[in-house]
């Protein structure tokens, strides 16, 4: 590199503010935001939801919603040319020839009614006059590039004919055809498996060299940050607060929010807590299985094997976490467990009840003893009902009288730290976090003797993510409760579990202590989903302190 | 897909069968007997006692449902006794009036309801999105027989470009054919093309909102380009599935359509023979009517793989 | 031009949700389409209820020597102490010499009674049967084969074969316009009962021991009940409409009972002459189809966006 004062910026967004519609709880969704991004340079955009990341990235397309969302002041220069000033028909110009967007979803952002290679060729239909032979050549050359496998193919598939990782090497492909000087990244693997994630990120870094495209890549991942980032600038509401190069922000972040922020990043190293082998055993599963689908009429009966012969044990005070990909079999096997799918075959024995093949009547009693809280805090209590409603619920089932049964849901609220005095508000005066904390809450109240946690920390920002899973942890520790902690992510696990089961399609395929499991795994697959793990040769001192035992 | 064709086919049954036993049914049901409603009301004792022998009315439900589906099955509708007629030859002698003018009320209502709906989609908001959805609003409020008589008053009565009523087959040579036409389907046209203009505008909305249209505009396309080539194609599934279930409505407004413009078709036939009480005519007609619409959807089932390369079967 | 990007404004406008959700009420009553249908339907009520008083005659009153009038005609009645007084026939006399501005006004009795009552009637069955056959899973194949079976035969056929087997009046006309309208709703609760029970919220009573009746009607009902009032407009809408075209076709409600499909009935034998039989009730019967259509579409927009798409 030549000394970087000679070197003009191919993207400069001077001091950029974007006013939200009225009616909203602060006036700029971007106040003043000042960020360059150099030639051959990835910049990584972090925050939180709400920080105004994806606002500042599709205003330097000219993509906000027009009437919702305007940019009120302030400048983006793409190579020194103000965008925001340009017409409709420069902005066409640019775009997809001179700068290139990919998206979070891959799954929604080709058309799903065009093939990969049409939608490839549009690009160069709009911005070049090239002829068909050269348009052919020039998709497959980007098809290799992407390293596609059998390019005249895949150029010849539908979207939905592709998995999530090729969707997302077709929409780069989409992308970098006219060899655009910025390509600006919206969460790109975010919606991917931990394992595709790797490999995208892995391309998009080296077709960034060989291309020489400075890159906008929007996060809210410090692990993607530290596996692919130059420099960093942080958002929180709509402000950068803190900016710098990747290694100095992230070893040694200046501002208390970043401190926080990269704090919370839970740590890879397992927390090592004594384990007591005397305890009694709440929970175990034998050759459980489950099996979808089978005998259709003139359909070949298909058969999934969503779980296969499935072998787990849980005892007091201990959290088990199975741990794997999306299509895994790990959600099943809770669903299983909590009965709210039928077992295809094998044993659930809850102390000594066989639970798996329980009549309706009989679960309704063993019901209460396994309680499970989900992914989605916004669907997760009905709209309709108070939060007191909601936690209530249960015990009045089983016959608690009225007055006693807010009486406790009062102290759960307490227990839960949100305010006792706020049962009779709707889900919707409650964040993400909260209302993930009135769904324990709601468990709780059941008094079980196995807690089921689906998942339940991935929807939400990671210091919130930080504040429940220590809520989980505190709780568990309390009441002596056992755990089954579902998660795809693997830092999660290490924090929280005690043993650990990695599951691959509808297989555990390793099962055992959790300081064994990351400190020398030995099948294949988790090794490899080790590897995956963005930023893991990143020590992120590990914020999150579990007290031990 | 060859699989999947049989097992749509194959599906339809239980649908047709559930009609003809609905029809079969509606007549036993009701108080009195079914040979003499059947007979009409100027039967002769012999003729009552002809259906109540080739019904097997003495038989038990079952065994008269089988004889009856039997007929069916073989084309026999039975007797008009009002019509003096065999029921199929009767129904036959009608099919071409209608055919013709729900073709060319299909016609013109696809020519017609699609742009408007795209249009309005596109300038969502503004006044012609506005008007398209005021112009849906009041078709489907205004009955169809007072839309006819409107056109009739004001360009057949008060300008004469056009006749009172009235229709000729198209071997009379085609101008008198389409000219008789015209306004018996614009009359039965207007609530099909408010139906199918706001199914338009919704779906290719919602088509607008995805993400995919985001990254044909940060390709740098044209907005024409978009909404043609991007949009419409994605959201014509639920348009061409509300053209198959609006056939039913268009059946609907053959029957009074007919009616009112004096047309002697299956719509004319099922008033006459309501009016005559001529049972056997009334079954029959029915029991088409859903074939067709039956087919027509099963057809439009089909169509589905062209129209959505993710539907294959 | 840049659809799609709306997400953007989700994430920072979540806050003012819990303003939102108090004003639905005011946005419903505030919707220029609920206001324009709610004011006309509500002077067609009223015109329907006191018709008595709005300056009418018996509207079944025959008069063979007053037949076949135009709107305006006056006519001077001498009564029995042998005072006179002038009547005007606002919209003129049919062929039996009736008046028709008094049948016309007659005519919304029936017309909004067989509306509302079809409605109604359609909601009750379609919920119940839909409410059911959505939960219990043997059952439902069973319901959904009759209702496809139903909805297979074009809804105005199958009320025309059924008020053709009972003797023509009120209740076979209303009974014969609502089976044809139970299966869509039957479809439409059924269709909000499958989607709701897979809401982590059900399955959240359901691990609470929420007892299936009580998940019901805790969980599931309440989200049925906006888009019922929407379908319920529209039932009413189209009966309004079916019930005349019977009329008119002359299968309907008996001749002499004033409807406005009656009216148009008897008034197209002399259309060209008199075209005043067919244009009174039509306006009526339009504006009044126009309002329910409108105070539906008014509702659907504010009480249940999603189902923009359905219809």
């Amino acid at each position: 590199m030549t000394d970087a004062t000679d070197i003009k910026p191919i993207l400069e967004i001077d001091n950029l503010t974007v006013d939200l519609p009225d009616g909203n709880d602060r006036r700029h969704a971007v106040d003043g935001v000042s960020i360059t991004v150099g030639p051959r340079e990835i910049v990584c955009l972090v925050g939180e939801s709400g920080s105004g990341k994806s606002v500042t990235a599709f205003s330097v397309m000219g993509l906000l919603p027009k009437g919702q969302l305007t940019p009120s002041g302030g400048e983006i220069r793409l190579m020194g040319e103000n965008v925001l000033t340009a017409s409709d028909e420069r902005l066409r110009e640019l775009r997809g020839a001179r700068m290139s967007m990919i998206f979070q979803e891959p799954m929604t952002a080709l058309n799903p009614t065009m093939t990969c290679g049409d939608q490839i060729e549009e690009v160069l239909k709009t911005h070049t006059d090239d002829d068909q032979a050269t348009r052919q050549a020039k998709i497959i050359d980007i098809l290799e590039q992407v390293q596609l496998p059998d390019p005249p193919r895949m150029a010849a598939s539908y979207p939905h004919q592709l998995s999530g990782g090729q969707r997302q090497r077709i929409m780069i492909a989409m992308a970098l055809v006219l060899e655009p000087v910025l390509l600006i990244a919206d969460e790109p693997t975010t919606a991917l498996d931990v394992t595709t994630q790797e490999q995208i990120l892995k391309l998009i870094k080296e077709i960034q060299r060989t291309h020489e495209t400075a890159v906008l890549f929007i996060t809210h991942d410090f692990g993607v940050v530290a596996e692919i980032a130059d420099r960093v600038a942080v958002m929180q509401w709509g402000k950068v607060v803190e900016e710098g190069p990747a290694e100095a922000v992230l070893k040694r972040p200046r501002e208390t929010y970043t401190k926080m922020l990269i704090g919370a990043v839970p740590s890879f190293t397992p927390h090592g807590r004594p384990r007591d082998s005397k305890a009694p055993v709440v929970l175990t599963t034998d050759g459980l299985s489950k099996i979808y689908g089978g005998g259709g009429f003139f359909q070949r009966a298909r058969e999934v094997h969503a779980a296969q012969n499935v072998n787990l044990e849980i005892r007091r005070g201990e959290t088990l976490g199975i741990v794997g990909e999306s299509g895994s079999g790990k959600s099943t096997v809770a669903r299983c467990i909590a009965r709210l799918i039928d077992p295809s075959a094998g044993h659930i024995y809850l102390d000594d009840d066989d639970i798996a093949k329980a009549s309706q009547s009989r679960l309704r009693h063993l019901r209460r003893r396994v309680q499970i809280v989900f992914q989605d805090p916004y669907r997760s209590l009905n709209p309709r009902r108070t939060v007191g409603a909601s936690i209530v619920e249960g015990p009045m089932n089983y016959g608690m009288g009225h007055k006693e049964a807010y009486d406790r849901a009062r102290e759960l609220m307490s227990l839960v730290r949100l305010d006792p005095n706020a049962l009779d508000r709707f889900p919707h005066q409650f964040s993400g976090g909260q209302r993930q904390r009135i769904c324990i809450a709601r468990a709780l109240a059941m008094g079980p003797d196995l807690l089921i946690a689906d998942e339940a920390v991935s929807a939400l920002d990671v210091s919130v993510q930080a504040q429940v899973l220590e809520l989980l942890d505190d709780i568990r520790r309390r009441l002596d409760l056992a755990m089954l902690f579902i998660t795809h992510d693997l830092r999660v696990a290490a924090q929280v579990c005690d043993t650990v089961a990695v599951m691959h399609r509808g297989q555990v395929v390793e099962y055992g202590e959790a300081a064994e499991v990351f400190g020398n795994p030995q099948h294949d697959y988790t090794r490899a989903l080790f590897a995956a793990a963005p930023g893991r040769g990143f020590d992120f001192g590990g914020g999150l302190t579990l007290a031990a035992g | 897909m060859f699989g999947f064709i049989v097992q749509r086919l194959l599906a339809t049954i239980p649908v047709l069968g559930m009609v003809a036993v609905f029809v079969f049914l509606m007549l036993r049901l009701t108080p009195g007997d079914p040979a003499a409603v059947l007979a009409g009301d100027n039967g002769t004792p012999d003729q009552i006692a002809q259906i109540r022998e080739s019904l097997g009315l003495n038989e038990p439900l079952l065994v008269q449902l089988g004889i009856w589906l039997g007929n069916i099955l073989q084309g026999d509708f039975g007797q008009s006794y009002f019509f003096k007629k065999d029921v199929s030859e009767l129904i036959l002698l009608r099919v071409e009036p209608t055919l013709a003018l729900a073709t060319t009320t299909l016609i013109l209502t696809i020519v017609v309801a699609v742009p408007i709906g795209v249009l309005a989609a596109y300038r969502h908001g503004t006044w012609i999105d506005r008007s398209v959805m005021a112009f849906s609003v009041a078709g489907f409020s205004v009955p169809v027989f007072v839309l006819g008589y409107i056109l009739i008053y004001l360009f057949a009565m008060e300008i004469d470009l056009f006749p009172v009523q009235g229709y000729k087959p198209i071997s009379d040579g085609f101008w008198p054919f389409i000219h008789r036409l015209v306004l018996p389907s614009i009359t039965l046209s207007v609530i099909y093309i408010a139906l199918i203009a706001r199914i338009t505008r919704a779906s290719v909305l919602e088509v607008l909102g995805e993400d995919y249209i985001r990254t044909a505009y940060a390709k740098g396309l044209k907005p024409n380009t978009v909404l043609l080539k991007h949009a419409l194609r994605n959201a014509a599934v639920p348009i061409v599935t509300v053209i198959g279930i609006g056939i039913a409505l268009l059946i609907g407004g053959v029957v009074v359509t007919e009616s009112v413009y004096n047309i002697p078709g299956l719509g004319r036939l099922t008033v006459d023979a309501v009016l005559g009480r001529d049972y056997p005519t009334i079954q029959a007609i029915i029991i088409v009517f859903s074939f067709v619409y039956v087919v027509i959807n099963l057809l439009i089932d089909l169509s589905y793989s062209l129209l959505d390369p993710r539907i294959r079967y | 031009m840049t659809e799609g990007t709306e997400h953007l404004v989700d994430g920072a406008a979540s806050a003012d949700a819990a303003s939102r959700k108090a004003t639905l009420w005011e946005q419903v009553v505030r919707n220029p389409s609920v206001m324009f249908g709610g004011i006309v339907l509500g002077i067609m009520v009223l015109i329907a209820v006191c018709a008595p008083f709005l300056g009418t005659m018996d509207p079944s009153d025959i008069d063979p020597a007053w037949r076949n009038k135009k709107p305006g005609t006056e006519r001077v009645i001498t009564a029995d102490d042998g005072t006179q007084s002038t009547w005007t026939y606002l919209m003129g006399t049919d062929t039996l010499g009736r008046d028709t501005y008094s049948r016309v006004i007659y005519g919304a009795q029936v017309s909004l009674a067989v509306g509302l009552v079809v409605a109604m009637l359609s909601l009750a069955i379609g919920l119940v049967v839909g409410l059911v056959s959505g939960y219990i899973r043997w059952l439902d194949s069973i319901v959904m084969r009759v209702m496809d079976g139903l909805m297979a035969i074009p809804g105005i056929l199958l009320a025309i074969a059924l008020v053709s087997l009972a003797d023509a009046g009120l209740v076979t006309v209303i009974l014969a316009i609502t089976i044809p309208e139970i299966p869509r709703v039957v479809r439409l609760v059924r269709s909000i009962v499958l989607s709701i029970r897979e809401e982590p919220y059900v399955e959240a009573a359901i691990s609470v021991g929420t007892r299936v009746p009580l998940i019901l009607i805790r969980h599931v009902l309440p989200n049925t009940i906006a888009p019922l009032i929407v379908q319920g407009t529209y039932i009413c809408a189209s009966a309004i409409l079916v019930e005349a075209i019977l009329s008119f076709l002359g299968v309907g409600i008996p001749p002499e009972t004033p409807t406005w499909g009656n009216i148009m009935a008897e008034g197209r034998i002399l259309f060209r002459v008199f075209p005043h039989n067919i244009l009174f009730p039509g306006i009526f019967l339009a504006i009044t189809v126009l309002a329910v259509n409108m105070l539906g579409d008014g509702l659907r927009d504010t009480l249940d966006p999603r189902m923009r798409k359905r219809l």
